[in-house]
């Protein structure tokens, strides 16, 4: 069986730089093993520019920032093995190895001293909305729509009804309108935004496109393709109001309403799952509740900004890289509990003797909030605080727990992070 | 909007689209539209922002061209080098339906020169082999 230190599932900017950091300058041997025939996953097919203020301090496309990571991944001398699918993970006694399909060596077994999963997300499907209707043909993921379009060079409609303002939906009603379709509406369930206010702006607002919150397609008219669909008012819990729909005849609707962790290989391995982020629950060292089986990137939680996902993803490589060496933490971890307004929080647990001086915990809020602080305690204690201004679950925040803050205390039983006055 | 029109000081708030924070960016406009003051940026790309904004707003362009010649590319991605007038940006992509590339392609390879008159360069930001 072939073996290397560290294995890394999945050539997306997660796994390019998880592979990056774990082979720590040649010092240890690293694969990373994509199904995809090109390296950089989801990011190919955004080419809208965006990416990477934080990591290069300049605006790349989807396609550069991947670029730059392949390129660096190359460089480092961690092997690539493409067209190569992942079908099992599994942890035994000599440490986890992975089992993958390719068409030139058929099925094999490798071993590894640790496992990185970063198979980043997927998009949910028609099929997961209770819209009445038929299901006529036009009706897309808007993920799908932007690869038709920017891949194949291909437009989905004409006249369009987008449903859900996430991020990807709010870019492709800029793009469709560039190429000449008509984006009648952005409908979202919520009363805010999914996506970056930036999204809305430079893409909604350019072009006059009304973004209607507290709104749902309540019906899709048309039996082989959309002739029309119909927009509804919701309430505050997210029923339609009945009489209050409006009709918009198009050929197509876009469906931009959340991405779903790819965890099947995941929960096979008998990874413990949040049912909040729907990603493996990690501790500091983004190590998983399978020893030696490290997560990060889209397949841990869904990130909104792909620079953070290669900070966490580096972590996890460097982890996953001390790990194979032998390291091992105090076997001592504490809860970080999300407290009042914060939805999730990654990671959520913490062993203060191991953790770096400085963690980055990255939450999500469950509302919109204005002028409030994120704060961090620890029996009772504050450990950190941040100001913000304004607090939208659409957008990812953080905060940074220090471990001399933490070890002051002596013993901390939980971290519980809230928002506060 | 007062009775005055332009002659009027007033405020107007922006929420800067340089980078991911979106910052909520205030100018305050004096007499004729002269920009004041920009306050609420966290940087100073938010003031460029703005002072282009109210006056002569700008937006980069990206989009995909077909290429000749690839083994297994179909299309590459390219972008407008610098940001044009965003008045044009439905020019610059028009102009861009009628371009195609030849492999080989390598990412900052220039696709189009001067695309729609506006004095900018087209170029790749994905490779075709
Ligand atoms: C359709 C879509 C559009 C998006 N658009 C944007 C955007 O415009 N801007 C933005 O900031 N973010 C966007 N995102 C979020 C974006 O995915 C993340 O910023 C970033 O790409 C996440 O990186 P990742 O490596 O975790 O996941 P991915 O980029 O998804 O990479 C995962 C990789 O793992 C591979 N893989 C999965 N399972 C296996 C297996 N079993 N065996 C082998 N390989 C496997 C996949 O082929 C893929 O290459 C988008 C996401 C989606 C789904
Ligand atoms: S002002 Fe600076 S920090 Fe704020 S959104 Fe603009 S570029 Fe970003």
């Amino acid at each position: 069986m072939r073996r290397y230190d560290v294995v890394v599932v999945g050539g997306g900017p997660a796994g390019l730089a998880a592979a990056v950091a774990a082979r720590a300058g040649g010092r240890r041997s690293v694969a990373v093993i994509e199904r995809d025939r090109e390296l950089g996953g989801i990011l190919n097919q955004c080419v809208h520019s965006g990416f990477g203020l934080v990591t290069f301090g300049e605006e790349l496309t989807g396609p550069e920032y991947a670029a730059r990571w392949a390129d660096a991944a190359a460089e480092s001398g961690a092997e690539v093995l493409l067209g190569s699918m992942v079908l099992d993970v599994s942890a035994g006694p000599e440490g986890p190895a992975v089992t993958c399909v390719s068409a030139e060596r058929g099925v094999e077994r490798i071993g590894a001293g640790a496992v990185v999963l970063a198979m980043g997300c997927r998009e949910r499907p028609a099929g997961a909305l209770g819209i009445p209707g038929f299901r006529p043909a036009g009706v897309f993921t808007a993920g799908c729509a932007q690869r038709l379009v920017n891949r194949e060079g291909l437009l989905p409609g004409r006249e369009v009804v987008i449903l859900g303002s996430g991020d990807i939906g709010l870019i492709m009603a800029r793009r469709l309108t560039l190429e000449g379709a008509h984006v009648a509406c952005v409908a979202e369930l919520m009363p805010y935004s999914s996506g970056l206010k930036r999204n809305v702006v430079q893409c909604l607002d350019d072009f006059g496109i009304p973004l209607l919150l507290s709104h749902t397609v309540t019906r899709v008219e048309g039996r082989r393709r959309v002739e029309a669909v119909e927009v509804s008012r919701v309430d505050g819990a997210g029923r339609p109001v009945p009489g209050t729909g409006v009709r918009y005849p198009c050929d197509t609707l876009l469906l931009s309403v959340g991405l779903l962790p790819e965890n099947e290989l995941s929960r096979a391995a008998g990874v413990e799952l949040s049912p909040v982020t729907r990603g493996p629950v990690v501790d500091d060292s983004l190590m998983t509740s399978v020893p030696g089986v490290f997560a990060c990137g889209n397949v841990l939680h869904v990130h909104d900004l792909v620079d953070y996902v290669s900070q966490e993803a580096t972590r996890a490589g460097e982890c996953a890289g001390a790990w194979a060496d032998g390291a091992r933490g105090s076997g001592r971890t504490v809860p970080v509990v999300a407290g009042t307004g914060v939805r999730s929080a990654v990671p959520q647990r913490v062993d203060v003797a191991r953790m770096p001086d400085e963690l980055v915990v990255r939450l999500r809020v469950d509302g919109v909030y204005e002028r409030r602080s994120l704060v961090a305690r620890a029996g009772g204690e504050v450990v950190a605080r941040r100001r913000r201004d304004i607090l939208v679950p659409g957008e990812m925040e953080q905060v940074t727990l220090r471990r001399e803050a933490l070890l002051g205390l002596g013993g901390v039983d939980a971290i519980t992070i809230g928002l506060e006055a | 909007m007062g009775a005055g029109g332009a002659g009027e000081k007033s405020d107007k708030v922006l929420t800067c689209i340089r980078c991911p924070r979106g910052c909520r960016v205030t100018v305050a406009l004096g007499a004729g539209g002269k920009v004041e003051a920009v306050s609420g940026n966290a940087c100073p790309r938010g003031d460029s922002y703005a002072r282009a904004e109210v006056t002569a707003p700008v937006r980069s362009v990206t989009t995909t061209v077909p290429v000749d010649g690839a083994r297994d590319e179909g299309r590459v991605a390219v972008k407008t080098v610098r940001e044009v007038p965003k008045g044009a940006v439905l020019d610059v992509v028009r102009a861009l339906a009628d371009v195609r590339a030849t492999a080989p392609v390598e990412i900052g390879d220039v696709i189009a020169r001067d695309v729609a008159g506006t004095g900018v360069d087209v170029v790749a930001t994905s490779r075709a082999r």
